[in-house]
């Protein structure tokens, strides 16, 4: 096949530093780990959405026996699980990698390997969780794996162990992300690019990865214990012990509610990038916006307890949280109100990635509506484990995080790849979204309030909900048409189309000053930032990027790393050795705790991670 | 290629915006997330204090059973522990100031210090389970064993940092260059002593 050998010319030019498959397994290039994310976490999205497809052709009439209740155990916990770990968060990390250095004027993340050791754990913690569907023993006790129903008692084989592991693994990637971002933005930031004149996005990426630090030892405490009482017999989730059977709860949601926030905050943020540079405006109320993402992360700390209205705190307890969680209601009000206030007298431009964010702006704000009712115990006792809940969270996760997350897609794929997204094709992908979101998850709240329960592997013809299941299966599969179409669209754009140049949306933010795609080492000269939107001011885009001409796509091919005297880490393969270690000691554990392998991957571990740090990161000059 | 004017690389590349490097700002950010991690061992500990049905209680005589900690001992292990902290200042002063000598000695010492406590740990948990206390009899058990067992492991890593930091002593001599790499590693072990001095107290001391 020698028309497989030979790369077209253009794009070898456009992808000059990426010779194979080598490149990617030895990469540190906090672009090309952003891209793997991207990709590896849209697989996941689509074999998420096929369990949900399954989930909804079940459901679609009463009494359905396309799977037994056994399977649908495995596949609701596992939709949940995909989407949360291993789609959403994943698709925010690819944001946070190729994003967070371009727009504070780095050349890379502060720590290059330690950030490719994280896509790669990543990758090994989501194949480790998913392998267990090839035995059909996937997790079956939801994504929340509510303790002591998750304990050997009750739920005695292989799959919840596949959970506890898997999640243990898939948090050592986030929580080593998190430290990661963190110092990156801290101590990266380019001369003049004070905290206040930051990028919304990376804004919310730095108050998202608080969140993560904070937040996932929590899980990984309670998931460590629950993985004791599994393996080894402690009795932290035994009632029968004199433990607490809300042990488990409240320190799940003390993580889970703040996981909330994480999954939302870096698609606001996204949407703040996108909704000024088509109104031709500057965001509205730029500190307000930083100040209220920094309020919902700190009140997000102090809710959690709402998830547990209906097993008996008392009257005291579900006060404070009810009252808690209206607060929080107010700072993300704010930015609502903001955005409307940024497009209001705006020039605005109605591009495929403006649309997904007045999506988020739309559909957000139902779900966070609900969520305010869920917030009174009266009512919430009545929602609690229904439908209604399932409609909520659909609004505020598919209709906030992954509107927030396409119109981010659709609007930085050309600072990624060159090339612009086809906009037909994007907005058949919109409109097919919208529609098919809502009549998917709008049906629910009717269904929810008609006392049809969560978690349920079908239902009888009597109980009323048969309408609503229709509506909602028919809506699932205009979904996955449009998902069709946007994998469809990615695929075709990224070979074919049409080659842009630094800044085609006329964007205001730093990063629109780089080459598209940017050179291995982002910035020729680290740009000296004299305000928040430098590409709007008239002599920002001249005075950051003199070195390359404005406009149209370069010509001459952007000088080397070498060539520019500019020192870059070396390629190594050690991130993704410790990564299979690693995960090779998790696989002893899972298989009859084997001592020798779980001994031997901690070993190999060690001496991994050993000539690691022993070796600097770049070569010596 | 001629209009691009050559940037001043080097110092580009060792500027950051705070003037600290980049593993002095993880650490602090490592041992936030840290002090998460041991509230919640240590918030379960304390919530299942009192709470066991069968075998031996922390402080009291309980179903016919001796108390299980023995204070004297650990109030050894604890100092033991604190003076590790103190040497290890010592160590990171005499890096500081280029002294190869003493740098040795110190690291070695807080290395030490820290195997003894380990030690000390080891002989406490044999003891505990020689009396009927292992890691399944109990509430108390369960939560004993994993909040001070992952105290340990945190000891045991700093501990293999110390050899690492020895090991490049031996291979290559440390100097003021180090010093920052030092600092870090001073940081996660005076952050473990504070853990400790934390367990101590809520564990060991508060009947």
């Amino acid at each position: 096949m020698a028309t497989t050998v030979a790369a077209p010319p253009s794009r070898a030019a456009t992808l000059k530093y990426e010779k194979g498959i080598w490149s990617w397994l030895t990469t540190t290039d906090h672009k090309k780990i952003g891209q793997l994310y991207l990709y590896t976490a849209l697989a996941w999205f689509l074999v998420g959405g096929i369990e949900a497809l399954i989930i909804r052709t079940q459901l679609y009439g009463p009494n359905g026996r396309l799977v037994s209740a056994d399977t649908y155990n495995q596949l609701f916990t596992m939709h949940g699980t995909t989407m949360i770990f291993m789609a959403i968060m994943p698709l925010s990390a690819a944001f946070f990698n190729f994003l967070i250095p371009l727009q504070i004027g780095a050349r890379d993340v502060a720590f290059p390997r330690l950030n490719a050791f994280s896509y790669w754990i990543f990758l090994c913690g989501s194949l480790f969780i998913n392998a267990s569907w090839l035995i059909h023993k996937a997790p079956d006790g939801g994504w929340f794996s509510y303790a002591p129903l998750s304990t050997r008692t009750f739920n005695p084989g292989l799959n919840m162990d596949f959970w506890v592991i898997g999640i243990q693994i898939l948090g050592v990637s986030t929580l080593a992300a998190g430290f990661n971002f963190i110092t990156t933005i801290i101590n990266m930031r380019a001369p003049g690019m004070h905290f206040m004149r930051m990028p919304v996005f990376t804004w919310a990426a730095f108050v998202t990865q608080f969140q993560i630090i904070l937040a996932f030892p929590i899980l990984t405490v309670a998931v460590v214990f629950l993985l004791f009482d599994r393996f080894f017999g402690t009795q932290f989730y035994e009632p029968a012990a004199g433990a607490d059977p809300l042990l488990w709860q409240h320190l799940f949601w003390l993580f889970g509610h703040p996981e909330v926030y994480i999954l939302i905050l870096p698609a606001f943020g996204l949407v703040s990038e996108v909704l000024p540079t088509f109104s031709r405006k500057p965001l509205f109320g730029y500190p307000v916006m930083v100040y209220s993402l920094i309020l919902i992360a700190f009140l997000g700390f102090g809710v959690w307890a709402h998830h547990m209205f209906a097993v008996g705190m008392g009257p005291i307890a579900d006060s404070v949280f009810s009252v808690t969680t209206m607060l929080i209601a107010i700072p993300t009000g704010v930015k609502i109100f903001n955005w409307l206030g940024t497009m209001w007298g705006g020039s605005l431009r109605f591009t495929t990635a403006m649309l997904f964010a007045i999506g988020l702006v739309c559909l957000f704000t139902i779900g966070g509506i609900s969520g305010v009712m869920h917030a009174s115990p009266p009512a919430d006792l009545q929602q609690t484990d229904s439908y209604f809940v399932v409609a909520h969270f659909h609004y505020v996760l598919f209709g906030g995080s992954m509107m927030g997350l396409f119109a981010g897609v659709y609007y930085y794929f050309p600072k990624v790849t060159g090339r612009i997204m086809n906009e037909t094709l994007g907005k058949w992908h919109f409109w097919l979204m919208f529609i098919g979101m809502n009549l998917t998850f709008f049906p629910m709240h009717f269904a929810g309030l008609d006392g049809m329960p969560r978690r349920i592997w079908s239902y009888d013809a009597n109980q009323g909900w048969t309408n609503d299941n229709h509506v909602s299966t028919i809506g699932a599969y205009i979904l996955f048409v449009g998902m069709l179409i946007f994998v469809y669209n990615m695929w075709r754009s990224r070979r074919s189309g049409t080659r842009v140049g630094n800044n085609p949306w006329d964007a205001p933010t730093v990063e629109w000053s780089t080459p598209s795609p940017p050179p291995p080492y982002n910035y020729a000269k680290i740009p000296q930032i004299t305000s928040r939107y430098p590409m709007w001011t008239r002599e920002g885009p001249h005075s950051i990027s003199a070195a390359y001409p404005v406009g149209a796509p370069a010509e001459a091919p952007e000088p080397t790393a070498e060539e520019l005297h500019i020192p870059m880490p070396t390629p190594t393969l050690k991130p993704l050795l410790a990564s299979l270690a690693l995960t090779l000691a998790f696989i002893g554990l899972i298989w009859h705790k084997q001592v020798p392998i779980i001994i031997l991957g901690l070993a190999l571990f060690a001496v991994v991670l050993l000539s690691w740090v022993l070796t600097p990161l770049e070569p010596e000059h | 290629m001629a209009t691009i004017a050559l940037p001043d690389s080097h110092a580009d590349h060792h500027y950051t915006a705070t003037g600290q490097t980049h593993t002095k700002i993880a650490i602090w950010a490592f041992i936030g997330s840290e002090c998460f991690f041991f509230a919640s061992l240590i918030s379960t500990y304390l919530i299942y204090k009192g709470r066991s049905v069968s075998g031996p209680c922390p402080h009291t005589v309980c179903r016919g059973l001796h108390p299980i900690l023995n204070i004297p001992v650990t109030s050894a292990s604890t100092f033991v522990l604190l003076m590790s902290s103190l040497s290890m200042v010592l160590a990171h002063s005499a890096v500081v100031r280029g002294d190869r000598k003493y740098s040795r000695i110190w690291l070695a010492t807080t290395a030490l210090l820290g195997t003894t406590f380990l030690g000390f740990q080891a002989y406490e948990f044999t003891s505990f389970v020689h009396e009927g206390l292992k890691i399944t009899t109990n509430l108390f058990g369960s939560t004993f064993f994993t909040l001070t067992g992952f105290h340990g492991a945190h000891v045991t890593a700093g501990v293999l940092w110390l050899v690492t930091m020895l090991f490049v002593d031996m291979k290559r001599g440390l100097g003021p260059r180090d010093a920052i790499n030092v600092d870090v590693m001073a940081l996660y072990w005076h952050f473990v002593d504070v853990i400790w001095v934390a367990i101590f107290t809520l564990v060991y001391l508060i009947q």
